[in-house]
């Protein structure tokens, strides 16, 4: 358990952070400000990735494929909420789950319609395919530097948005009181489009990062959506700077627990315990967090509500 | 989604049929939805174009095949056996992806007097101390495959090797069977999560230990991800990297060039050199436009075996068909099979490495037969 594994390790949570933290921005917003509660998100990630994929085979290039792919997303998001979504918010959380639900399956089958239930190809653009020293002797994958680079502009672009614009200022005050909010004028009804859209992009933006790395098929957003959810409880719903360190803490968390948790235990227990513990506490050890939270801080980390 | 997929393989016939004509009705159980339902569609064309080349009649009698969704849940794999035994009165069982869901059906149908053919499963208890008569395998026991990686990693002189498959019980089954062929050095044994997408931590983790070679058992999506982030990640410089069930015709249309040079096992090839075999590839590529993997294979060699029972023994009585598929002789894509004493087939495992074919599609090509008609090490124990 060398220093430069523990340095690659770390690199490789804050990757798996940032990508959660897209996820999970979107889907923070939707839930704290919207009340809306929104299981569908994991569909986003799968347009996402599917877009720039197919466009990236088409045009053979895979910046065109991700230009290409950010309108396309918040238009589908844009849409979503002008003919489905905007119709749920009177009804209560049951049933808004119940339609969501019915949303993945929907979307999931569309895709399996439109491109088949095989995964899509998709590989690593040739520009960024090769290797970094992050340490003499440690290579790390330029493409995975480039996803923690982006994930890191888009959470500093929403945190100066939300925090400097007028429309930020808005977007907080309905986190804080949405009715309050709507009772001084602020059209609340495109203020909720706009953020569910801008939540889909986010959410797509994941999508097509992950596009190359993972394999694009359908239902690949739902395993997403799940540590998302968990990514909020724990920084405080509503919150995107709390979903951005959670985010974090959770990509940390389980990728370090995944990798070093058996050779701790191995110190401890016999090998044969260990190895069928290992992975079954590592995969646990997100929800031991969020268990813990909640016991000291029943509204997360940096709750929006005062 | 629970609805039963019919799908009439008759067609009227023009001439006056014999008024006494029986029909075979077969009950095929695979996944067709959810993110495996690419598996079942390859099993689903596997058993369409065999019954298209036997003119939609199995062993001369008219034939019927229903398909069910599993949805890859054992409860839904019950309920759909029950009603296919009792409301649509099937003659045969057949197809199943899962072990869990063969499991699940095992006992329900081969009690009922019905046989159960699998297309791909093959759990040690069944083939062990919970046998029945009345189940076949026209796939392989669980253990045969990576048993066969083993040997040949042992005859390779390989010292050491690192471990790596999903914490399931197949992932514990694999590694297993892998090991009682193998003696080197176990260098690590990694269980990952089910369903895990990036397996960039356990890479880095890999690099550090610098194994001489790794064997995965990573099936479906997992295999994808697993082989595209190997190559990302340069491991090829680090250690030599062996499979089984991680790499086929399924996964390569999305791994593409990125999988050439990867080696497996398999008891199946696209190139297996027999007559059966290179016709199912032609017709397979011709009609749906790609490699049959070895999923499709099987579930063509289930409905071969079908035809073998029913021209066998000329009926669809269970009994007559059981012992005709027990004498064994069953025309298949992997040459003419026999059976062991626990109805798995006694087979050979080849060494399999992805290759370009004169078109450039990427494919595997055997390199090697590392067991030559294999029986698996459960059939010790299965007394009928």
């Amino acid at each position: 358990m060398t220093l430069t594994l523990i340095l690659e390790q770390t690199f490789n949570g804050l990757q798996a952070g940032v990508t959660l933290f897209l996820v999970a921005a979107g889907l923070t917003l939707i839930l704290g400000i919207m009340d809306f509660v929104f299981l569908a998100h994991g569909a986003q990630v799968m347009i996402g990735a599917y877009a720039a994929a197919a466009i990236t085979q088409a045009t053979g290039n895979f910046f065109i494929g991700l230009g290409l792919a950010i309108p396309i997303t918040f238009a589908s998001g844009y849409l979503l909420e002008l003919l489905i979504i905007r119709h749920l918010y009177r009804r209560d959380h049951m049933e808004q789950v119940l339609a969501t639900f019915g949303l993945i399956l929907f979307f999931n089958e569309a895709i399996r319609v439109g491109f088949g239930p095989a995964a899509l190809y998709s590989d690593l653009p040739p520009a960024l395919s090769g290797f970094v020293e992050i340490l003499p002797d440690t290579p790390y994958p330029a493409y995975r530097l480039g996803v923690i680079a982006v994930g890191l502009m888009c959470a500093l672009a929403i945190h100066l948005f939300v925090s400097k614009t007028r429309i930020g200022a808005m977007v907080r005050a309905g986190a804080n009181n949405p009715e309050m909010t709507a009772a001084l004028g602020i059209n609340i009804k495109i203020l909720f489009r706009l953020i569910f859209a801008t939540g889909a992009c986010l959410a797509g933006v994941a999508g097509m990062m992950l596009g190359p790395l993972t394999s694009v098929q359908p239902g690949m957003g739902e395993p997403l959506l799940i540590l998302s959810l968990v990514v909020i409880i724990i920084g405080g719903i509503g919150s995107v700077r709390g979903a951005f360190i959670a985010a974090i803490i959770v990509g940390l968390v389980d990728t370090l627990g995944r990798v070093f948790l058996p050779s701790i235990l191995r110190l401890f227990f016999e090998q044969a315990t260990a190895d069928g513990a290992g992975p079954a506490l590592a995969s646990m050890l997100v929800y031991i967090l969020m268990a813990v939270v909640l016991i000291f801080r029943p509204t997360g980390l940096f709750p929006a509500k005062g | 989604m629970k609805k039963l997929m019919t799908i009439c393989a008759v067609t009227a016939a023009m001439t006056v049929a014999p008024a006494m004509a029986e029909t075979v009705k077969v009950g095929y159980m695979t996944t067709l939805s959810g993110g495996a339902g690419i598996i079942g569609k390859q099993m689903q064309n596997g058993v369409e174009l065999a019954m298209e080349h036997k003119g939609g009649k199995l062993g001369g009698m008219d034939a019927e095949i229903i398909y069910a969704d599993d949805q890859r849940k054992p409860d839904v794999a019950k309920q759909l056996a029950n009603r296919l035994l009792k409301s649509d009165r099937v003659d045969i069982m057949a197809g199943v992806i899962w072990s869990n869901l063969l499991m699940a059906i095992h006992k329900p149908v081969t009690r009922s007097g019905t046989l159960l053919i699998s297309s791909n499963a093959g759990p040690s208890p069944i083939a062990g101390d919970q046998c029945h008569e009345n189940f076949f395998s026209m796939s392989w026991q669980n253990d045969q495959t990576p048993g066969g990686m083993g040997q040949y990693m042992q005859d390779a002189g390989i010292k050491s090797v690192y471990l790596m498959a999903p914490n399931y019980q197949a992932g514990k089954d694999m590694l297993a069977g892998m090991k009682r062929y193998y003696k080197g050095d176990i260098a690590g044994e990694v269980y990952t999560k089910l369903g895990q997408s990036d397996f960039q931590a356990e890479l880095s983790a890999l690099r550090a230990a610098k194994p001489e070679t790794t064997m995965i058992f990573q099936p479906g999506g997992m295999g994808i991800n697993f082989v595209k982030q190997w190559k990302q990640a340069g491991m090829d410089k680090v250690s030599k990297l062996y499979t089984v069930f991680s790499v086929d015709g399924v996964s390569l249309p999305a791994l593409k060039d990125s999988a050439l040079g990867i080696l497996g096992t398999q008891t199946w090839s696209p190139d297996l050199d027999n007559a059966i075999n290179k016709k199912f590839v032609a017709d397979y590529k011709a009609k749906y436009g790609g490699y049959p993997s070895f999923y499709a294979a099987q579930a063509y060699d289930t409905i071969l075996a079908i035809d073998h029972a029913i021209a066998k023994s000329g009926s669809k009585e269970t009994a007559k068909m059981r012992a005709a598929l027990a004498a064994g002789n069953i025309p298949t894509t992997r040459g003419v099979l026999n059976m062991n004493t626990n109805h798995f087939p006694i087979q050979n495992v080849y060494l399999r490495e992805v290759v370009k074919d004169a078109d450039g599609v990427v494919t595997t090509k055997i390199i090697n037969t590392v067991f030559k008609d294999h029986g698996d090490a459960y059939a010790v124990n299965c007394k009928f």
